[in-house]
């Protein structure tokens, strides 16, 4: 993904959050919020805004910034502030073409609703889990939405919109200590803080690993295995229309759609 | 007669063309970063460090000690005297005499030289190189007749104007290369900065027997980590690369060069002094980087060397195995210059191949290069029963485990290990979780942040207890420990401790007597020496002592000691993967193989690894812990009887004790 001159007056705002990592717990640069910078970087290097909410002191934030970035902007708030307040006030105001943010957070809440909640907030379509951008132009987005298995589905978006970065992303790039410790870390009381009642009345602890069915493989050779592994998951009551008369299978459609009631 | 008055123009000319030349050269070299040296003493070693350390270097070929002994002693003696005799005129047959004889000398040992360019191996760069014999002839036959009147051998007048045109133009041609050239970047540059670089070179601790093999720790708060101009190198790194005399030694020792690796050590100085004098890399005339053509290269001191001077796969396809350094009769530092160079593509610009990237993050949050949980580091030795300092606080040895623990097989290593030193009634202890990745491959890899950042989290870890030596298996480990964490202590502390690697410490023990093995009932049996323990750290004589304690007669490779070749696993080139025609551990076996030996004994677990990953049928493998622990007589060992299997292995340690 070349930056084009068409990308020159994009603007995207890439929401990054502290990532933990799930061996060691310790703070890191989140994977999917990464991705999410490398596809603004890759996009629009310019017009591309790094955003954060919370603690501005993060050690995490520089492993972003070191990927390149000249400054991360920093709504600073309290340790149990809601991050949806603040970020949408923020949004609302430097309105960006496209916001990009992981699909959930590695720490935290870790819901997964932030982008849903943005949207909704700002008014902007969500789209969820996409894999690249692959180009912009009228006004709108030619998106690749990642699916299981390596399945891709093309979306076409207006500007502007939200959406959330899946782990089939382009990888982020290496994160240099210098340019890290140098970036510029701009710290602005966050216009609006609440403070978020539900999570504060809950307490953390570490997962308990639940009890797991066991998955008995049934095949007996190797190649047997490996479809089990790869094979497209199969919905119940399909059917597959082949070879026979056009007008036949057009009817076959037609049928189903009006017995599931999509048309009257 | 004419060459009366002209000789002393002549070498006035030439003597000031060269001052202008060399000064010019300083010039170039003080365009990079300030570095103290003791300037004085480094001149007044000079003289030493040329006549005996280098004299050393050079010896291990004699042809070319004796030839360059002849050839630089004659030229240095008889220009003393040319300058005396015919530049100052002093009249003296005896001093005649004596520049007669200093021709003579240059001139049998510029007929060595002749000869050895006749027909030259391909590690000799040609171009001017070939030239050089001619004019050392040229050079001493000229004075030699033009001084002969001098000395009353001849009449004055002798030969009339034609003779004295035909000398003129040889002393013209000799000086030239000699004087001239040796201001103006000609193949005698080397005698210049090459004198100069041993005055001030940057680990004078190399001279009189010492060793320094610790990189140099990077100030992080600076405004440009690394290097990536040649004006970035210290001003004696450059001064370094300008003594290179091409003779190839480092070529011919290369594990990179010889995989067909895009690295060439030679190639790499000279393109440093294409940067740091500007130009292209035309005019080189040796061996090329495998793959990559010559002449393409262009380079300035103010360019990003990266850039169309040298690619940066020709930097990562260094294993830091230092057989170059080693070999180097100019004592260049080529590592040093590679892994700074590598410190700007890695903390600059984030440009590490490969799995490198990947490496330096787990390493940043899991403090190993796998991405392992930190907390699992002791799941090797469930069933060791093995004291942790955090309970002990205190131990004769602290056994630093590495990453060896995450690894299948290295954990066999580990575990023999375990079992000598139980055996030997050692009390020694582990720091368990609390132990962290040396720090060797970030460093390596350039990030010398997140090994600085190990480095002082394990300082912290291991200035809480005490202990009186640490041992380890793993020679990079050992490395760091040894030579390179002092740099990183809090201000006014410093290691309190002796680092030593396993054979080291199991030879000890079997010489107090704190072990009884039995005989090795294998076949024949050779030795690789890892780099990290040979170069590195001048450890050679232990391991082979060792495995002479259990009754083995070593094979000897061909290259083995200070020659060994690497086995292709060091400074993270498994990790950045640059592809070459061979595999560097295949090459190895190859080596192995040719001494017949069914097994070959290693003391390094990442040699283990590189060297069982070539496919069979191969030697065996096996760690040097292993082949002990192998042949220990368990329940026999001298003290421990009353005491049955080892379970308190501080019980008695008497024996431990004495060694220690």
């Amino acid at each position: 993904m070349q930056p084009d001159k068409q990308n020159a007056n994009l603007r995207i705002a890439a929401l990054v959050s502290v990532g933990k990592h799930p061996g060691s717990g310790r703070a890191r640069r989140a994977e999917q919020d990464a991705r999410a910078v490398e596809m603004g970087l890759a996009m629009a290097p310019q017009g591309l805004e790094v955003l954060h909410a919370g603690d501005p002191h993060a050690e995490a934030l520089r492993a972003y910034a070191g990927m390149g970035l000249k400054k991360i902007r920093i709504l600073q708030q309290g340790e149990n502030a809601d991050a949806v307040p603040a970020l949408s006030q923020y949004l609302g105001e430097s309105k960006p073409d496209i916001v990009l943010t992981g699909v959930r957070a590695e720490s935290g809440e870790s819901s997964g609703m932030m982008a849903y909640l943005l949207g909704e907030k700002l008014g902007m379509p969500v789209v969820t889990r996409i894999a690249e951008i692959v180009s912009i132009d009228n006004g709108q987005a030619n998106l690749l939405q990642a699916l299981p298995r390596g399945q891709r589905r093309a979306l076409r978006v207006p500007l502007p919109f939200v959406a959330s970065v899946d782990m089939a992303a382009a990888a982020p790039r290496q994160s240099a200590f210098g340019p890290a410790s140098r970036a510029e870390m701009e710290a602005k009381k966050a216009d609006v803080e609440v403070r978020d009642e539900v999570q504060a009345s809950w307490s953390e602890a570490p997962a308990r690993k639940r009890p797991k069915r066991l998955k008995v493989v049934k095949a007996k050779t190797a190649a047997d295995r490996f479809k089990a592994a790869t094979a497209k998951s199969s919905g119940d009551g399909g059917k597959v229309l082949r070879d026979k008369p056009a007008s036949e299978m057009a009817q076959a459609v037609f049928d189903l759609l009006l017995e599931e009631g999509v048309i009257r | 007669m004419i060459l009366d008055w002209l000789l002393p123009v002549l070498i006035s000319v030439a003597l000031l063309l060269a001052v202008a030349g060399m000064l010019k050269r300083i010039s170039l070299w003080r365009a990079g970063q300030p570095e103290k040296v003791s300037f004085f003493s480094g001149l007044m070693a000079m003289p030493r460090r040329y006549l005996v350390d280098l004299h050393h270097v050079v010896e291990r070929d004699k042809y070319m000690s004796k030839t360059h002994v002849a050839t630089a002693g004659g030229f240095v003696l008889s220009m003393v005297l040319i300058l005396a005799v015919h530049l100052f005129g002093v009249e003296n047959r005896w001093l005649s005499y004596a520049l007669l004889s200093a021709l003579v000398l240059m001139f049998v040992g510029a007929l060595f030289v002749f000869k050895r360019r006749l027909n030259p191996p391909s590690r000799l760069s040609k171009g001017p190189w070939m030239r050089l014999p001619k004019s050392l002839l040229m050079f001493a036959v000229s004075f030699f007749i033009a001084t002969l009147p001098a000395a009353g051998i001849l009449p004055e007048n002798f030969g009339g104007w034609l003779l004295a045109a035909v000398l003129a133009a040889g002393i013209v041609w000799g000086m030239g290369e000699l004087l001239f050239g040796m201001g103006w970047g000609g193949p005698m540059k080397h005698a210049f900065a090459g004198s100069l670089h041993l005055a001030f070179h940057r680990r004078p601790e190399r001279f009189g027997g010492g060793r320094s093999t610790g990189l140099k720790p990077v100030d992080l708060t600076a405004a440009k980590l690394g290097v990536e101009k040649p004006t970035d190198f210290k001003w004696n790194q450059l001064l370094g690369f300008d003594a290179c005399v091409q003779c190839g030694k480092c070529e011919a020792m290369c594990p990179a060069f010889a995989a067909g690796q895009p690295l060439n050590p030679k190639k790499l100085i000279q393109d440093m002094v294409v940067g740091l004098a500007g130009g292209s890399d035309a005019k080189f005339a040796g061996s090329p980087y495998p793959g990559i053509e010559v002449g393409k290269a262009e380079g300035g001191p103010n360019k990003t060397i990266t850039e169309g001077l040298v690619s940066p796969d020709t930097l990562w396809s260094c294993t830091t195995c230092r057989a170059c350094v080693e070999e180097c009769p100019m004592m260049i530092e080529h590592v040093d210059a590679i892994v700074d160079m590598r410190r700007f593509l890695t903390l600059e610009k984030g440009n590490t191949p490969n799995k490198g990237a990947e490496v330096l993050d787990n390493l940043i949050a899991t403090d190993n290069p796998n991405g392992f949980n930190p907390g699992s580091r002791m799941n090797w030795a469930a069933d060791q029963n093995l004291r942790v300092m955090k309970d002990v606080k205190e131990a004769d040895v602290l056994f630093w485990v590495s990453d060896g623990a995450f690894d299948m097989r290295s954990q066999r290593i580990l575990r023999s290990f375990v079992k000598v030193l139980k055996a030997a009634n050692v009390d020694f202890a582990v720091l368990g979780d609390e132990e962290r990745d040396s720090g060797d491959v970030a460093r390596r890899l350039g990030d010398d942040a997140t090994f600085q950042s190990l480095a002082k989290r394990n300082i912290a870890a291991m200035s809480q207890y005490k202990f009186k030596r640490i041992v380890t298996t793993d020679p990079h480990a050992f490395h760091c420990l040894k030579n390179e964490y002092a740099d990183l202590y809090p201000e006014g502390q410093k290691p309190d401790y002796e680092v030593l690697h396993h054979t080291t410490f199991i030879n000890e023990l079997v010489k107090a007597g704190a072990l009884s093995l039995e005989e090795f009932k294998g076949g024949t049996v050779t030795y690789h020496d890892p780099c990290y323990l040979g170069r590195y750290n001048g450890e050679y004589d232990s391991p082979r002592e060792l495995l002479n304690e259990l009754g083995i007669e070593i094979a000897e490779m061909e290259r083995s000691g200070f020659r060994s070749r690497c086995c292709g696993g060091g400074g993270g080139a498994p990790i950045t993967d640059i592809p070459g025609e061979r595999r560097i551990a295949d090459m190895r076996m190859a080596e192995i193989k040719e001494t017949g030996a069914e097994l070959v004994a290693v003391g390094c677990q990442q040699c283990t690894a590189m060297l069982e990953g070539v496919v069979e049928p191969r030697a065996e493998v096996k760690d040097i812990a292993e082949l002990v622990a192998d042949a220990l007589i368990e329940g026999d060992a001298p003290v421990s009887k009353k005491n049955g299997k080892q379970a308190k292995p501080n019980a008695d340690k008497r024996v431990a004790e004495e060694i220690l």
